[in-house]
């Protein structure tokens, strides 16, 4: 028994992070400054699928992304770990997308993917936090989902059962397939890069970055496809341009606030020895401890 | 029809606190647009909703009964939202940013076309003006929330599509009965119009309800630490002060990223809320998804080594220096002016 598997992957800057100038003077997010990253908890899907690959081999993984032409840097990443493929959804015409519009173009990508029996991302991604976009896919493909799965324990013929990670306990649940899996950080970590697979995939590019560094006449993309890394624009995937990026974006944002608190007149201590007796004196008096 | 609906949690027959806290919020907001609050009960044990939602001021509670409603799993409960809503045409709908919210939330809205904010910290009714199109939109839903690595506070709006969709942590709404004697009016629906037999192809094999070993939502002093407190073994020095003053221990977003402490002592937009009469911030530089649960603490104190830590700006003491010396002098004064 095989499975085709799909990996749902965002390149996301590092929130975690966040230097001084993070942020631009205007108050927009200066993206430029901060690292971009594979997103931590597609890490831990793209980990699920591989060891369903391990168990089942003959299984392939195609790793799938949307984002501007440098998001074709997680594909590699994915492809040294032992993905099979990858996808670059890239279109101006995605730019501004909200949740909704993001499910639909990724929804519309999975589509022109040959048949898939697993779909797994992560949660959730760090730079927005909102999990809605594996939910939202799922609803549009007309599929059941897992959410919030850590560990994959059985893959069989049309069926599958994933233990998820509750607020307060743990749940076992089976599905029929195809399913939509979204992984928890909790579940196990990725492997590493493997060496022979960097050699292997070093030099796989999409299209854009050939033209771009002028390499597209080197014979080595005709010699080895694999070197090729997919890529499709909002035409390829057959999506409707209203449906995507701003356009198709029911939320959209009013308006952006810089943080800035309401200042408090605090007393500032040194934290000498008088002061913390005095502070701690004052705390137990007024009952706030003790 | 217009209506501002609240999607009910239910474990056991009893209504989720953060299901209340929504009601009371949905009561304020359906007051402001002129409007009334409906209820959606799915599940199992559903006799005692009806008493325990009325008194929030619900005008209209939906009731689904059918055993395979519960334990919640996506499908059928996403049908039911789905159906109904086609029928009703909320204007506002809100849903706990918990598991079940996060996992049914993002579903119904994909079915309707609608739009979701996840995590709001605060929801409010206004206008909005699209100006290329000078189209004025009259009381649309406010939904604020910190974004970006909490670098900056965003106000999202729907102007277009219907329902407003919007998830909320518990603990950051306030619950309060509206009225002990309210009465609204009860509708139940014949479950097999609004799901289909294939939505109930998952099936849960096993279901372990454990509970929490932590539980700071309640503590009324609680001792934080952020990134700044350096190490999973400087954590404990933490554990010691919470010791002394019978307080609970939480954590930053930064801290529980970098395996100080677990995830269910993150405090914060995508954690816990808390209110505690204290708030004891040790290295915490304060980005505002923290703020946002912690900001309604009545005393914080700040122990940092930077001066111009963010968090210094809302705390009423601002103890600048290591926490390995501050906190020793804390517990030893402590000791030995208490008994």
């Amino acid at each position: 028994m095989s499975f085709n598997i799909i990996v749902l992957a965002k390149q996301v800057p590092d929130t975690r992070n966040v230097g001084k100038d993070a942020m631009k003077a205007d108050g927009t997010v200066n993206r430029a400054a901060l690292p971009a990253i594979f997103n931590p908890e597609d890490l831990n899907a793209l980990e699920q699928a591989l060891l369903i690959k391990d168990q089942h081999p003959g299984s392939r993984i195609t790793l799938l992304t949307m984002g501007p032409g440098r998001a074709a840097e997680i594909l590699r990443e994915g492809l040294f770990r032992g993905a099979d493929d990858g996808v670059l959804l890239t279109d101006r015409a995605f730019a501004g997308a909200d949740t909704l519009a993001t499910s639909y173009a990724l929804s519309m990508a999975v589509r022109r993917i040959r048949a898939y029996d697993i779909i797994l991302s992560g949660r959730q991604a760090i730079d927005g936090d909102t999990a809605q976009v594996g939910p939202q896919i799922a609803e549009k493909l007309g599929i059941p989902q897992i959410t919030y799965a850590e560990a994959i324990e059985r893959a069989e013929a049309g069926r599958i059962r994933v233990k998820r990670r509750l607020e307060n306990g743990v749940e076992t649940v089976e599905s029929p397939l195809p399913v939509l899996i979204t992984v928890n950080g909790s579940a196990a970590p990725c492997r590493p890069r493997n060496a022979k697979l960097l050699q292997k995939y070093k030099h796989a590019k999409t299209v854009t970055e050939r033209q771009v560094e002028h390499i597209d006449y080197i014979d080595i993309y005709s010699s080895r496809p694999y070197l090729n890394l997919t890529e499709w624009s909002v035409a390829d995937v057959d999506a409707d341009p209203q449906q995507c990026g701003l356009s198709g974006s029911p939320t959209k944002v009013k308006k952006i606030e810089n943080v800035s608190f309401q200042a408090k007149e605090s007393k500032l201590l040194t934290g000498s020895d008088a002061e913390i007796d005095e502070l701690m004196r004052e705390l137990i008096a007024n009952h706030t401890i003790g | 029809m217009n209506n501002i609906f609240v999607y009910l949690e239910i474990e056991e027959g009893r209504v989720a606190d953060v299901s209340q806290e929504l009601l009371t919020k949905g009561r304020s907001l359906a007051a402001q647009v002129g409007c009334k609050l409906e209820a959606i009960a799915a599940g199992a044990q559903l006799d005692s909703v009806a008493e325990q939602v009325f008194p929030y001021g619900v005008d209209r509670l939906h009731i689904f009964r059918d055993p395979r409603l519960s334990p919640y799993t996506t499908l059928p409960h996403t049908s039911i939202l789905v159906e109904l809503f086609k029928q009703e045409h909320p204007q506002i709908c809100l849903m706990g940013a918990t598991i079940i919210g996060r996992d049914l939330g993002p579903r119904v809205s994909s079915a309707l076309g609608s739009g979701l904010t996840a995590d709001c910290t605060s929801l409010e009714i206004g206008d909005h003006e699209e100006k290329k199109e000078g189209k004025v939109y009259k009381n649309l839903l406010y939904q604020i929330r910190p974004a970006f690595g909490g670098n900056i506070v965003a106000w999202i709006v729907n102007p277009d599509h219907r329902p407003q969709m919007a998830t909320v942590r518990e603990g950051v709404m306030k619950k309060e009965i509206f009225d002990p004697h309210y009465r609204g009016e009860v509708i139940e629906h014949p479950v097999a119009d609004f799901v289909k037999e294939e939505d109930f192809a998952l099936s849960i094999i096993d279901r372990h309800i454990e509970k929490s070993k932590v539980n700071i939502k309640n503590s009324p002093i609680i001792v934080s630490g952020g990134y700044g407190v350096g190490s999973k073994e400087n954590f404990e020095l933490l554990y010691q002060l919470a010791n002394v003053l019978g307080a609970g221990v939480g954590a930053s977003r930064a801290a529980v990223d970098a395996g100080f402490a677990e995830h269910e002592r993150q405090i914060g937009q995508t954690g816990i809320t808390v209110r505690p009469k204290l708030y004891i911030a040790c290295g915490i530089s304060g980005q505002i998804q923290h703020i946002a649960g912690m900001q309604e603490s009545s005393l914080i104190i700040s122990i940092n080594n930077d001066p111009n830590a963010p968090i210094n700006a809302i705390a009423d003491y601002v103890i600048t220096g290591d926490i390995e010396t501050v906190i020793p002098k804390m517990i030893k004064y402590y000791r030995k002016n208490t008994k």
